[in-house]
């Protein structure tokens, strides 16, 4: 069973919610260029991890639920950190696209007969 | 009442003679066969809830995937587009979830500590404020449909044609949440009457935790659509 947790820990951790959602809104009113998205994100990490640990007792749940409850973001992060591998690194090799042309256009010849 | 065959009642010790008195019945605690003890079946459904929201991480994960793509791809349009979302009221609701988060977290408490009462308080709370949030959503909807800011042939014409996939993304990810949301409030709804009719103790409140694990999902969610969808462009 879950264990009994004080209603003032509750409070206070709500309390640091609407400061971080408080945050979140004048920062994102400061011009900052690139780093406006850094710092929205990171205080919407904070947030999460304040509701998953107090109000959903990861804080002080077995090792089975933390896993459990761990599983779905990594999966999430490979996803992103995969498919994102490919779009942020497209333009560092300039002339690839032209490279893949060519190599469809002029397949070597007698390749079909050797693989198949 | 007949009674499935699989599943064991055991009546629970009243507190106080409660069940007679103000239901008319006896709190019951069903325990399901294949389980050993009350803790063991509280583990597994917290397991299975867990299991089940893995599975909305990705599910709600896709469309945030899209949104990095395409964001990275289009960033000037979409910093335009996002102007046009109501940050206030994206605000507003933010704080209603936040809100409701707390209050689902004190019913699982009052359900923990035997406190009937306060457990139907704060439930009916939580399902006035999922409520709260729906009707600032719909507003907003409203005003975001008379902005025509909905893809397709009469989509605003003074933003650019890049900006619909913010706008589709907007209309699918706010949907699918506000959806999830309504679902929320059915479920903490007829856990407030099944608490209302004493079907809840220290001893099994099992389903008012695990919807309480949903219900913060929920609130996550909505944590990362807030600034994604409505604070890429403020300065």
């Amino acid at each position: 069973m879950s264990p009994i947790v004080p209603k003032k820990t509750y409070v206070i951790i709500w309390l640091v919610l609407m400061l971080l959602l408080l945050l979140t809104w004048s920062v994102a009113r400061i011009h900052l260029g690139p780093w406006n998205l850094p710092v929205a994100l990171t205080i919407a990490l904070i947030k999460m991890l304040l509701v998953i640990l107090f109000f959903m007792h990861v804080r002080k749940s077995g090792g089975l639920t933390r896993l459990f409850a761990a599983a779905g973001f990594i999966w999430l992060i490979i996803m992103i950190d995969l498919t994102m591998s490919d779009f942020l690194t497209r333009r560092m090799v300039p002339n690839i696209s032209a490279d893949v042309q060519q190599l469809e256009k002029a397949p070597e010849p007698g390749e079909e007969k050797t693989h198949r | 009442m007949s009674e499935p065959r699989h599943i064991r009642r055991r009546r629970l010790p009243s507190p106080g003679g409660e069940g007679k008195g103000e239901g008319g019945r006896n709190p019951v605690a069903p325990l399901a066969e294949q389980f050993e003890d009350m803790t063991q079946q509280h583990e597994s459904a917290t397991l299975g809830m867990w299991t089940f929201l893995a599975t909305e991480v990705l599910f709600f994960g896709g469309m945030f995937m899209g949104y990095i793509v395409y964001r990275h791809a289009y960033p000037r349009a979409f910093a335009e587009a996002s102007r046009h979302t109501i940050v206030l009221f994206g605000t507003i609701n933010t704080a209603i979830l936040l809100t409701s988060s707390l209050t689902m977290a004190l019913g699982v408490r009052a359900a923990q500590l035997n406190l009937r009462k306060s457990l139907v308080a704060w439930l009916a709370l939580t399902v006035l404020l999922g409520l709260a949030f729906l009707g600032v959503k719909g507003l907003e909807y409203q005003q975001d449909l008379r902005e025509h800011l909905w893809p397709g042939p009469h989509f605003n014409p003074a933003l650019g044609p890049q900006s619909q996939i913010f706008w589709f993304l907007y209309w699918a990810m706010t949907g699918l949440h506000a959806l999830h949301v309504t679902v929320g409030v059915v479920v903490i709804g007829i856990m407030t009457f099944l608490a209302r009719a004493g079907r809840f103790s220290n001893y099994y409140h099992t389903p008012i935790e695990v919807t309480g694990l949903y219900w913060h999902f929920v609130d996550i969610v909505w944590i990362f659509l807030y600034p994604l969808l409505y604070l890429v462009n403020r300065a």
